[in-house]
């Protein structure tokens, strides 16, 4: 099946080669500028946030290069495909998280990672931000919409396994990323209002079952979050300091690698989930109002191109997708700023990063396939 | 349940729908970013101040630099009081991973005993921030060092830091009049200037460090000081240096200090010698001494209380604080006041049979000699201290005026400039007799006082004072121990000088020195003995106190009992008469007769003073002018 696919690829693009345009790429030229202009600024924000370190910046453009390949590679699937295989990538993930529960490798107090030995060491939380809104999207295109009762439940056991495990391992911040992915699929499919309300009251009344199964560490960072000042030392250190590097750096900020908060290191995890706080302190409100111009046209892109796509299952997950990294970037800017909870998310495109990169990336490329892959691309 | 194939309505119905959410999802996160940006408005333009002043206190330290304590010189300028760098080890415990574990590696490499583990991890506690180092130990020597130097890569976070701490290297001759510094007590702080004192351990407790505490101590300046958040230092932003103290040069000889030292060794008493026409204190011994030294690390207990305990009253600055009567010493000036006041002619004379009685009164005043000097004129009974002549004096004057002119030597108060904690002494009136014991004041006190007994107290300082007051021929200088304090001259005329002493012929001052010397040199003289073989004219005054004792503490045993009953010897001198260049008040308690014990005494610190042999030799003298030079560079700050 797989030969057959490439022998197809292959024909088909040697018939566009002639007329090559984006579209013939797969590529969305404004989408990959607002891509590039983000990365490129982080890439300088990340050299003042590391201590002038080079060696940050050369590993992160070479991960985002290698990401960026990726995304290409990617964007070259028709969407048809990836609903193909959306079911068996689906089961992988899943079956790769209860390994990671049996033989995962520990690190920072959580079970996240899987190691191939001497290979590659990986975080299957990560594929499932992408199996996820796949397979959701997958199953909601094949049903009568907008989704039913059965729909809904269908949906809420196929996201269910996989948030637990990875709430389990314990991972707060991908877990609720995998559930909003999820979660955007079903409400871009046209649930109904009154399910939203119902599902939303049920949410609220489920608040404190959550509570009562969260790790103590986990519930410190709400409690911290609600009053930073009960410990200012400890659990509250971060927020305090990232606000005090935001605040300070006025309108006009610092100056490039002039943030005393970050460069004399009273920033914590500066150069990853707090790299915003760098930004804020070093190129003060004006920074901070560019960088959110820039991603709130990225989102807006995205969802314009979700609304091109030729399919529902295409428009469900370029949606999903987008939505998704929306919400990353609000509730790591929201938590650095401290109107959030601290949760492990990272800066997208712009935090110091392995794995979420690159799934970002490959998030793109699914993007700008199902926007490219028309009905001139055969059945 | 097979899945239907969506139509091509059912599609364009489902864009639809997606459309509308999406537009939705497009005008909520433009929402929740105007929120984010409300939020990053809130920090970044209402509240930055507060941040901006949040993130400077993050990153900036003020740290104190402590001045260093100005040094103290004798006349000579010979070191009296110095600076010497000594050791202490700190622990900061933040680098010393395990602090258990460090501490324990110290008491072995130390040989501590087992013992010292909770003082020290107790001691490692002890500081205001993190990362600041906490003293372990303090005053290491050589040894130790050497031994922390060779084992440091075991002990993280362990340091050892220069300090500078006072020294005094002549200890306890010139413990009562230096004083000493001490850490600063919770007392000290009501008095200082708190922030000037960042960063300094040690104030000036009594003596001259604690009048001069200001000019010795000078300034603190601060620096501020960039650090990370791990509290290191990483450069320095500005300084503000701080102001050396300034040094002090004394009017102390300290080789007559040590003279003095000598001959009351074994004793208790004092000894003060002022040059007259300065009013500069040449010496001011009391003994028994205590070795100031000690006082500066914290002495323990158990020798504080052996000091304080001690029936010698070591602690006790008898020179400057000790209240003795002053006996005869007083007689030349009390024959002052007479001539003053008309009540006596020098010549005229009094008739002793050996004592005195008071008109209508049987009481018998006695004379010292039993049996009378017969017919004493001024001059004799100054020279044979005849206490008929002054009970009929004092008589003649009454308290009141014999109190108005004992004041003006210095009687009853403190005139010194600068020595710190002087006893005013007191000179009793009828008005101070009515305020303390509500009684009338009987003529037969003024007898005694007359001869510088009954309420009569003096110190060792004023009667040194008096005497030199005599020599000047009633000029007054306020005494004082300080020469130079930085570049300033410490010279008269001071403030606050008492107004100088006139009398109707300035004749009569030849006339009373003339008998003072004839004390040391006439046929008769009290004080013949001690002024044999006289190199130069020299005038003197006897005193024989009767006891009294210093204080309630003191215990008697049955062999001191006696001894401790001995009358105080006293003796005033002052000598060249024609140009006097020292005056000397010598006491020596329960010492017996002032003039078989207190006089030679005296007559030994005038010969040291005034012999050549004391001079200071070419040699020394240029050593001194490189030493004056030297002491300029410091003072300027070189």
């Amino acid at each position: 099946m797989m030969i057959d696919y490439w022998q197809r690829v292959y024909r088909r693009s040697r018939r566009q080669y002639q007329r090559l345009s984006w579209r013939t790429l797969h590529l969305d030229p404004w989408l990959l500028l607002a891509l590039l202009t983000i990365v490129t600024g982080g890439l300088i924000v990340l050299y003042s946030a590391g201590g002038e370190s080079t060696y940050l910046v050369e590993a992160q453009a070479l991960r985002f290069g290698a990401a960026f390949l990726i995304m290409l590679l990617i964007a070259q699937f028709s969407p048809r495909t990836m609903q193909r295989f959306a079911w068996f990538f689906y089961v992988v993930v899943t079956l790769m998280l209860v390994a990671v529960d049996v033989i995962g490798t520990h690190a920072m107090g959580a079970q996240r990672w899987l190691t191939i030995p001497g290979l590659i060491r990986f975080q299957p939380s990560e594929l499932m931000k992408l199996a996820m809104p796949m397979t959701i999207a997958a199953y909601l295109s094949r049903r009568v919409l907008p989704p039913g009762w059965l729909d809904l439940l269908v949906c809420l056991l196929l996201m269910g396994v996989p948030v637990a495990l990875i709430a389990s391992q314990p991972d707060l911040g991908t877990s609720m990323l995998v559930t909003a992915s999820a979660v955007f699929v079903i409400l871009l499919a046209g649930l109904s209002w009154r399910f939203i309300a119902v599902c939303g009251g049920l949410g609220i009344a489920a608040m404190p079952l959550l509570w009562f199964n969260m790790h103590q560490y986990q519930r410190q960072r709400v409690l911290t979050f609600l009053n930073p000042e009960s410990d200012p030392l400890g659990a509250g250190w971060n927020i305090i300091q990232s606000k005090t590097a935001i605040g300070s750096g006025g309108i006009h900020g610092k100056g490039w690698m002039q943030g005393t908060q970050s460069q004399l290191e009273f920033l914590p995890e500066r150069h990853t989930d707090f790299i915003v706080a760098v930004l804020g302190e070093e190129f003060g409100l004006i920074g901070m109002a560019v960088l959110m111009s820039c991603y709130l046209l990225l989102i807006w892109r995205g969802l314009y191109m979700a609304n091109q796509a030729h399919d529902t299952f295409g428009r469900l997950l370029g949606g999903s997708l987008i939505l998704t990294f929306f919400v990353y970037v609000f509730v790591n800017v929201g938590m650095v700023s401290g109107v959030l909870p601290v949760v492990g998310v990272p800066l997208p495109l712009i935090s110091y990063g392995g794995t979420a990169s690159v799934t970002l990336m490959a998030g793109f490329g699914m993007l700008m396939a199902v926007f490219t892959h028309h009905k001139t691309t055969p059945r | 349940m097979r899945p239907r194939r969506a139509t091509l309505k059912d599609s364009e119905q489902q864009a639809r729908i997606f459309r509308r959410r999406s537009i939705l999802a497009a005008l909520l996160v433009l929402i929740m970013f105007s929120g984010l940006i409300g939020r990053m408005v809130w920090l970044q333009v209402v509240q930055h101040d507060i941040f901006i002043t949040r993130s400077d206190k993050n990153r900036m330290r003020v740290e104190p630099l402590p001045p260093n304590r100005g040094l103290i010189f004798d006349r000579n300028h010979k070191v009296l009081a110095e600076n010497r760098p000594t050791y202490n080890l700190t622990l900061v415990r933040e680098q010393a991973g395990d602090v258990g574990q460090t501490i324990d590696r110290l008491i072995t490499i130390l040989g501590l005993p087992e013992d010292q583990h909770d003082v020290l991890t107790q001691r490692s506690r002890e500081r205001l921030r993190s990362y600041e180092p906490a003293l372990l130990l303090s005053d290491l020597n050589e040894d130790q060092i050497a031994k922390i130097a060779v084992n440091r890569y075991r002990l993280p976070g362990v340091e050892v830091e220069a300090q500078l701490i006072r020294y005094y290297p002549d200890g306890e001759w010139m413990s009562h009049v230096l004083g000493y510094v001490g850490r600063i007590s919770q007392e000290d702080q009501q008095r200082i200037d708190t922030s000037n004192y960042a960063g300094t351990h040690f104030i000036g407790k009594t003596g001259i460090e604690r009048f001069y505490e200001d000019e010795l101590h000078g300034h603190a300046g601060v620096k501020r000081v960039e650090t990370n958040a791990r509290g290191r230092a990483l450069r320095e932003i500005d300084r503000t240096p701080p102001q050396p103290g300034k040094n002090l040069t004394l009017t102390l000889d300290s080789r007559l200090q040590k003279l003095g030292h000598d001959l009351l060794k074994g004793k208790r008493g004092a000894i003060v010698a002022i040059e007259p026409a300065t009013g500069a204190i040449l010496a001011m011994v009391s003994e028994p001494g205590f070795d100031n030294n000690k006082f500066v690390t914290g002495i323990d207990t158990k020798s504080y209380a052996a000091l304080r305990d001690d029936v010698d009253m070591p602690l006790y600055n008898r020179a400057s604080r000790g209240q003795y009567p002053p006996a005869s010493t007083v007689k030349p000036y009390m024959a002052s006041a007479g001539l003053e006041y008309g009540l006596i002619q020098p010549s005229d004379t009094v008739y002793d049979p050996g004592y005195y009685q008071l008109p209508n009164d049987s009481r018998r005043y006695r004379n010292w000699l039993r049996w009378g000097h017969g017919r004493v004129d001024m001059k004799r009974a100054i020279t044979v201290s005849n206490d008929t002549y002054f009970f009929t004096l004092a008589h003649r004057m009454g308290i009141d005026r014999l109190s108005d002119f004992m004041h003006k030597y210095g009687f009853g108060e403190d005139h010194s400039l600068d020595v710190w904690g002087a006893g005013s002494g007191l000179m009793p009136s009828r008005d101070w007799k009515r305020g303390r014991y509500n009684q009338v004041w009987y003529p037969g006190e003024t007898l005694s006082v007359g001869i510088g007994q009954g309420y009569w107290l003096a110190t060792p300082l004023q009667m040194a004072t008096a005497v030199a007051v005599m020599a000047n021929n009633g000029k007054w200088v306020r005494p004082h121990l300080a020469m130079q304090v930085g570049d300033q001259k410490i010279a008269p005329p001071f403030k606050d000088t008492p107004d100088d002493i006139k009398l109707d012929n300035p004749h009569w001052w030849d006339l009373i020195h003339d008998a003072m010397e004839n004390v040391m040199s006439g046929s008769e003289g009290s004080g013949r003995a001690s002024g044999r073989n006289l190199q130069y004219r020299m005038a003197g005054k006897s005193g024989t106190a009767q006891v009294f004792t210093l204080g309630q503490k003191e215990k008697y045993n049955a062999s001191e009992l006696e001894e401790r009953l001995h009358d105080h010897a006293l003796f005033t001198a002052f000598a060249p008469v024609d140009d006097p260049k020292i005056a000397v008040a010598v006491i020596i308690e329960n010492g017996g007769g002032g003039s078989r014990v207190a006089a030679p005494i005296a007559r030994e610190m005038l010969d040291a003073w005034i012999l050549p042999s004391m001079k200071p030799s070419e040699e020394a003298q240029r050593h001194v002018r490189q030493n004056e030079s030297t002491a300029q560079h410091i003072a300027t700050g070189d």
